[in-house]
């Protein structure tokens, strides 16, 4: 059989998703952002919301996730994208409302909205991409880097005694009365990536269906500020980051 | 016996070459290019053992930019 005898519209079983337009995404090659850029979308696209979902883009390195899937978007300023979202889906409560944020963004500027909205239980889901480190700024510390990992604001390494603990934000969110969901995922590998999709669908769902808040975060790679071509970066990210942010749901109220 | 026989297709223009599809294909179909740029100046991953692709999606479904589509038939 030849190449072209297989290349035909029938036999196609997986192409970018249809949400997600060609503009070319400014993100560093292997950057984690892209997967779930396309989860995103194909759940959406899954769930036939195209023309009701409502995305919460945040200021970081996704700042202009808007301009990537096509479907509404608002722009939050740092770390309030909770309090939009928030807004948003009491106004329209039959959209799917989602933010989209990083850990800088989510565990640290904007630490009180995301609590918040995740204590009030607000029916919006929150995708908290966990990258350890603030990618858009050049790899500063985050609230959620790991104890002697190195970045430009932390050369010899995140040091207890004096930068403080990193910070589990999901662990607090499963504490929260308001949460329905609570997981931690990743996108390194295949199965990683089918069960980070499950998870998104399992929160959106809750999301329309009333349930309360949802918090999907997916531990994530920043291969350019953690100074790794991204093949490395996800075996670094299995060998460093999962001990410390172990992967699975942490709260599902059915 | 029916026989899977797969094809994937690289939009070589989108590809960044970050190599995440070389690594995740289990049969080594995909490779980088050394002498090629696309437009952007990046490196692009292409096709380097045609008849080996069982059109699992692997190198797909890891692509950050859905670069790749895989087309896939059961050869009787
Ligand atoms: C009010 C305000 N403070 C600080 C900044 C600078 N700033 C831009 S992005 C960012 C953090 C980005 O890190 P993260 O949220 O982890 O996202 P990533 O870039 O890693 O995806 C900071 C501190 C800003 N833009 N606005
Ligand atoms: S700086 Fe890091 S998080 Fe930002 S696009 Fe590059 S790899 Fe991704
Ligand atoms: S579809 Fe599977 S076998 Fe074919 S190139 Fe992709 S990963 Fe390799
Ligand atoms: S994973 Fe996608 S962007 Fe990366 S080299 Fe392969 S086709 Fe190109």
């Amino acid at each position: 059989m030849t190449r072209e005898e297989i290349i035909k519209p029938e036999n196609l079983v997986y192409k970018k998703p249809t949400l997600m337009n060609d503009n070319p995404m400014h993100y560093c090659p292997g950057c984690s952002h892209g997967v779930v850029h396309k989860l995103i979308a194909e759940v959406i696209e899954e769930m036939g919301l195209e023309n009701k979902a409502v995305g919460v883009s945040p200021v970081g390195c996704a700042v202009f996730a808007y301009n990537y899937l096509d479907i509404d978007w608002e722009e939050a300023a740092h770390g309030r994208a909770p309090a939009l979202a928030t807004a948003i889906k009491r106004l329209w409560p039959s959209r799917l409302v989602f933010t989209y944020q990083g850990d800088g963004d989510l565990a640290c500027i904007g630490t009180a909205e995301t609590i918040h909205a995740l204590n009030r239980g607000e029916n919006i889901t929150i995708i908290f991409i966990n990258n350890a480190i603030y990618g858009m700024t050049g790899g500063q510390m985050a609230p959620t880097t790991l104890l002697g990992m190195k970045t430009a604001t932390c050369p010899y390494g995140r040091d207890a005694a004096i930068h403080g603990y990193p910070l589990k934000m999901t662990e607090i969110a499963a504490t929260l009365e308001g949460t329905a969901y609570v997981t931690r995922q990743s996108v390194h590998s295949v199965p990683a990536i089918r069960k980070a999709k499950k998870a998104i669908r399992k929160a959106f769902e809750n999301s329309m269906n009333g349930k309360g808040s949802n918090l999907v975060e997916i531990v994530s790679t920043c291969n350019s500020g953690w100074k790794m071509s991204p093949a490395a970066a996800n075996k670094w990210m299995e060998e460093n980051m999962f001990p410390f942010y172990q992967l699975g749901d942490l709260k599902d109220k059915e | 016996m029916a026989k899977i026989k797969g094809a994937v297709v690289v939009d070589s223009e989108r590809c960044k070459g970050c190599n995440l599809c070389v690594v995740a294909c289990p049969l080594d179909v995909l490779a980088l290019t050394t002498k090629e740029v696309n437009k952007r100046g990046y490196t692009f991953a292409q096709t380097v053992l045609e008849d080996t692709c069982i059109g699992c999606a692997s190198c797909a479904t890891v692509c950050p930019d859905g670069c790749i589509s895989v087309y896939k038939v059961k050869q009787q």
